[in-house]
């Protein structure tokens, strides 16, 4: 099993229900975010293209945060989701300065919180809330290793590409074009 | 003359009343890992509601934590307006709901050693207090001198309230501030209006043409859910807006036309298919009237004649007409929902409509449906006194074409000088903060300061809570009944909304509000029913349904009656205009004294210096109501200016930059600006997000967050057809702090 998340960047208006969505699911303090959304333009007025990607914890094969936490409390969760867990948690904040995508805050209670897939909801057999609730169906989520899930459908349909290939996280978010 | 009336910023509270509202929102602890995780899914009670953060009214799903406090709403499933789906603002709802700075309770305007403030009141002293100033202004000038300004699901019952009081001056600003000149042009040429939800049948189009429209930004749901399934299924999107929208980056063509020059464009495009025949001739010799008089009168507006116009260059204008023709029946020229633009905009409008009925899209499949409403069953109620005096003779002769009363027109006889037929002497506002509504803020400031009594009914402090002379506090769609939403769609469908929880602090329901008003004023018998839930299971019961049902399944969705959907191919349609026929060219029109088909006037252009001031919607905001809204605002707490890097760069400003804006009239904005400067807008243009810029206090995180546009909208263009404000012709330039300083010494 190898859960992923693609995004496709063709439909996605940039609305920024993924965040508030999550934000509320997971009672994220206001001011804090797990997932957000980023607007590339390129081009000189009127020769314009724009991506617009909602982002996220890329739940990474070779995660350098789960490599540098000194308490454990960074790990592995199956389906390769990169979860921390709080109580073993002791906010020094290493995870954060090693993690290339930006993707973890230091929560006022003291740990430091991340994307999960919505793990909670994906062992109850839903689906992450911000996939839940996009309104333009633009968020794909699912098991790679299941080859009838739409994930692996739409990646094998699509071309897509994942951010920051180079720092060998091997991520696991997918971006279509 | 001297102020009758103060701007009070609401500071009497009591003080127990703030403390109230400050614990209320605790957040249960976050959890990341798998374990506790489970604990939160299970034992869940979950409540119907729809929306209410905007007019589209997705029904949803309210749930609550293991507290018992409101916790997260989601769409539901079987909602055709969401399809489970909901968007930011109404994920965002609770915030609404969890905002410490909410209206807590009633307030009476008194004065105190000569100062004007808000003393806080009970109910029955604040409904004795508006019943007595109504009868006294009843009885001194007539029952019609009351006005009503609403906005939102309570309006039903405000309206009950004011026809048996015996005034029918009830104006919803989403008339004449918004979609008023795309009813009239739609009503004149198909003889319907495009309705709410709008009949597009986006999903299934193979080209979508967008005027100014920005879907995607503007969050109507179901719209934006199908404009992506549109995108899949890879239809052509043309946008014509002077500013690269969201929606431009996913168009195959991009039309960055010169504002206030779309009627020019759409003209041309009507010569095109014209011209090229690429129209639906079956569908326009069956259905429609007119043909000749319009070819003939499209003669002349070539591409090359738009060209230096519009800017947009003949052969692109030729590819989009080209790809519209090709696309027909399947093709929806969006008849957009703000087009109070130039003071042409029924007309502009009517070109939109022109454009579907030659492409023959209305009734068809991927064009316009036909769509069907669940018909309520209706109690008897005593009839209604016919008003002696009705809107249209507050200024005779005026907007003849208006189907609804025109809200500028009520302000407009709430000043003696302009000599209304009547005056108007008092106001209840539900709803909708007509400061920020109502272009020219300085003319309703005037109306205001006439007004024998204004009463606001809204869940926050807006500006217009503090002119009021009462505030009633309204609870908000989370805790409360409302009527049925019972909305035009593809299947008739009914919605139900009941509290998730009891009324925070002394707020109340506009039912009940409403309902006691009425006994005041005796004409309680217009409200049978004591409680809304009594009235609704009343109507469900008639219907085969119950309350009970409907608060375990929230939505009703039915079979049409006949499978009618789209137009059948021989079938024989008569349409609700005076010649049966989609009018082509406007008899009415022309019988009213307007022209009968459209005609480009150009309109002014901005001094040299100065920049249209364009504005619109975030998806994450709802006008001004959502500003405050402690979820959006953590999205979006401000707005900022558009700037072409050009003039940017002329000017010498840099992005994140705070900057003052000052209009064609030398109104300079309260508060300063963020900059930013981006390649997604024309030059001669800046671009603004509605709704920001607020000047209450009492809103402590929207107060001085951002440039309010109305306030810099004095130039109104007013729609002689029916009303409309148009509100973008106004024009600013920058000025930097100092400068501000400079002029302030």
């Amino acid at each position: 099993m190898r859960y992923a998340m693609a995004v496709d960047t063709r439909k996605c208006v940039g609305c920024s229900d993924c965040v508030v969505a999550c934000q509320t699911e997971n009672n994220v303090p206001i001011g804090f975010c797990r997932d957000w959304v980023i607007e590339v333009m390129d081009g000189t007025y009127p020769q314009l293209e724009m991506e617009i990607r909602s982002e996220r914890c890329n739940h990474c094969a070779n995660a350098p945060c789960v490599r540098c936490c000194p308490t454990g409390a960074s790990r592995i969760e199956e389906g390769g989701i990169v979860a921390v867990e709080h109580n073993v948690c002791i906010g020094c904040g290493a995870c954060i300065a090693s993690c290339p995508y930006d993707a973890r805050y230091p929560h006022p209670a003291g740990y430091v919180d991340k994307c999960t897939f919505c793990i909670h909801r994906i062992r109850n057999g839903m689906t992450p809330a911000c996939v839940d609730v996009c309104p333009t169906k633009c968020l794909y989520f699912g098991d790679l290793d299941d080859r009838n899930s739409d994930i692996t459908a739409v990646l094998k349909r699509r071309k897509s590409k994942t951010l920051i290939p180079e720092a060998g996280t091997d991520p696991h978010l997918y971006f279509l074009k | 003359m001297a102020n009758r009336r103060d701007f009070i910023k609401i500071s009497l509270y009591g003080a127990g009343a703030m403390a109230a509202g400050a614990g209320g929102y605790k957040l249960i602890k976050a959890i990341s890992s798998g374990e506790a995780g489970k604990k939160l899914v299970v034992d869940l009670k979950r409540t119907p509601t729809y929306c209410e953060v905007c007019f589209w009214k997705c029904a949803g799903w309210v749930y609550k934590n293991s507290e018992g406090k409101i916790w997260k709403i989601v769409g539901n499933d079987e909602d055709q307006h969401c399809n489970g789906r909901f968007c930011p603002r109404g994920t965002g709802g609770v915030g609404m709901f969890y905002d410490e700075d909410r209206l807590k309770t009633p307030l009476i305007r008194v004065e105190e050693r000569g100062k004007q403030v808000f003393r806080k009141a009970s109910w029955d002293e604040a409904l004795d207090y508006i019943a007595t100033r109504m009868k006294e202004i009843s009885v001194k000038y007539g029952p019609e001198s009351m006005a009503l300004f609403t906005h939102g699901s309570g309006s039903g019952y405000f309206t009950t309230l004011f026809k048996s009081f015996g005034s029918a001056n009830i104006a919803e600003p989403s008339y004449a501030q918004c979609r008023g000149p795309r009813d009239e042009a739609f009503l004149a040429t198909f003889g319907e209006e495009a309705y709410s939800p709008e009949i597009t049948d986006i999903r299934d189009t193979r080209c979508l043409v967008l005027i100014g429209s920005h879907i995607g930004e503007n969050m109507h749901n179901g719209q934006v859910q199908e404009m992506s399934d549109a995108i899949d299924k890879g239809a052509t999107i043309i946008t014509v807006d002077p500013r690269f929208s969201t929606a431009a980056g996913k168009s195959k063509f991009w039309l960055p036309v010169k504002p206030a020059t779309d009627l020019a464009l759409l003209l041309t495009w009507i010569h095109e298919i014209v011209y090229n025949d690429l129209y639906d001739k079956k569908y326009v010799e069956k259905y429609c009237t007119g043909f000749y008089k319009l070819k003939e009168h499209v003669k002349d507006f070539t591409p090359e004649w738009a060209y230096g116009i519009t800017t947009i260059k003949p052969d692109i204008i030729r590819k989009t007409a080209k790809e519209m023709g090709d696309a027909a029946p399947a093709v929806i020229v969006h008849p957009g929902r703000h087009v109070t633009w130039y003071g042409d905009d029924t007309q502009r409008i009517r070109a939109i409509a022109i454009l579907n009925a030659l492409l023959g899209s209305w009734g068809r499949r991927g064009g316009f449906y036909r769509p069907s409403k669940f018909s309520l069953p209706s109690y008897s109620l005593p009839p209604f006194k016919a008003p002696a005096k009705s809107w249209t003779d507050l200024f005779p002769g005026k907007y003849s074409i208006a189907s609804s009363p025109v809200s500028n027109v009520l302000i407009d006889a709430s000043i003696p000088e302009n000599n209304p037929g009547y005056p108007i002497k008092g106001w209840i506002v539900n709803g909708t903060n007509l400061i920020n509504t109502i272009p020219d803020q300085a003319n309703t400031l005037k109306a205001i300061q006439y007004l024998d009594l204004l009463v606001a009914v809204d869940t926050m402090p807006m500006e217009i809570t503090g002119w009021a002379d009462v505030i009633l506090p309204e609870c908000t769609y989370l805790e409360r009944y409302d009527v049925l939403r019972a909305s035009p769609h593809r299947k008739p469908a009914i919605a139900l909304r009941m509290p998730a929880t009891d009324p925070m602090y002394d707020s109340k329901p506009g039912y009940w509000i409403a309902r006691e008003l009425s006994k005041r004023l005796i004409l309680q018998n217009y409200f049978p029913f004591e409680k809304q839930q009594e009235l609704l299971d009343w109507q469900l019961k008639k219907t085969g349904s119950s309350l009970e049902e409907m608060q375990r399944i929230g939505v009703k969705t039915f079979e049409r009656e006949v499978d009618d959907l789209y137009f059948s191919e021989d079938e024989q349609v008569g349409f609700s205009t005076d010649s049966g026929k989609i009018e082509l060219y406007s008899a009415y029109f022309e019988g009213a004294g307007f022209d009968p088909l459209p005609k480009y006037i150009p309109h002014d252009e901005p001094a040299e210096g100065f920049y249209r001031l364009i504005y619109g919607r975030a998806p994450m905001h709802t006008f001004s109501r959502t500003s405050n809204n402690p979820n959006l605002t953590d999205l979006m707490d401000e707005n900022s200016v558009w700037i072409n890097p050009v003039v940017a760069k002329e000017w010498g400003l840099k992005t994140d930059q705070y900057i003052w804006l000052k209009n064609q009239d030398n109104i300079i904005s309260d508060f300063p600006v963020k900059v930013r400067v981006t390649e997604r807008i024309r030059w001669d243009s800046i671009y603004m997000v509605h709704g920001f810029g607020h000047k209450d206090k009492l809103l402590t995180r929207a107060f001085g967050r951002g440039v309010s546009d109305t306030q810099l909208i004095t130039n109104v263009l007013v729609d002689p057809l029916m009303g409309g404000t148009g509100m973008r012709s106004n024009f600013v330039t920058f000025l930097t702090e100092k400068e501000v300083q400079e002029v302030a010494s």
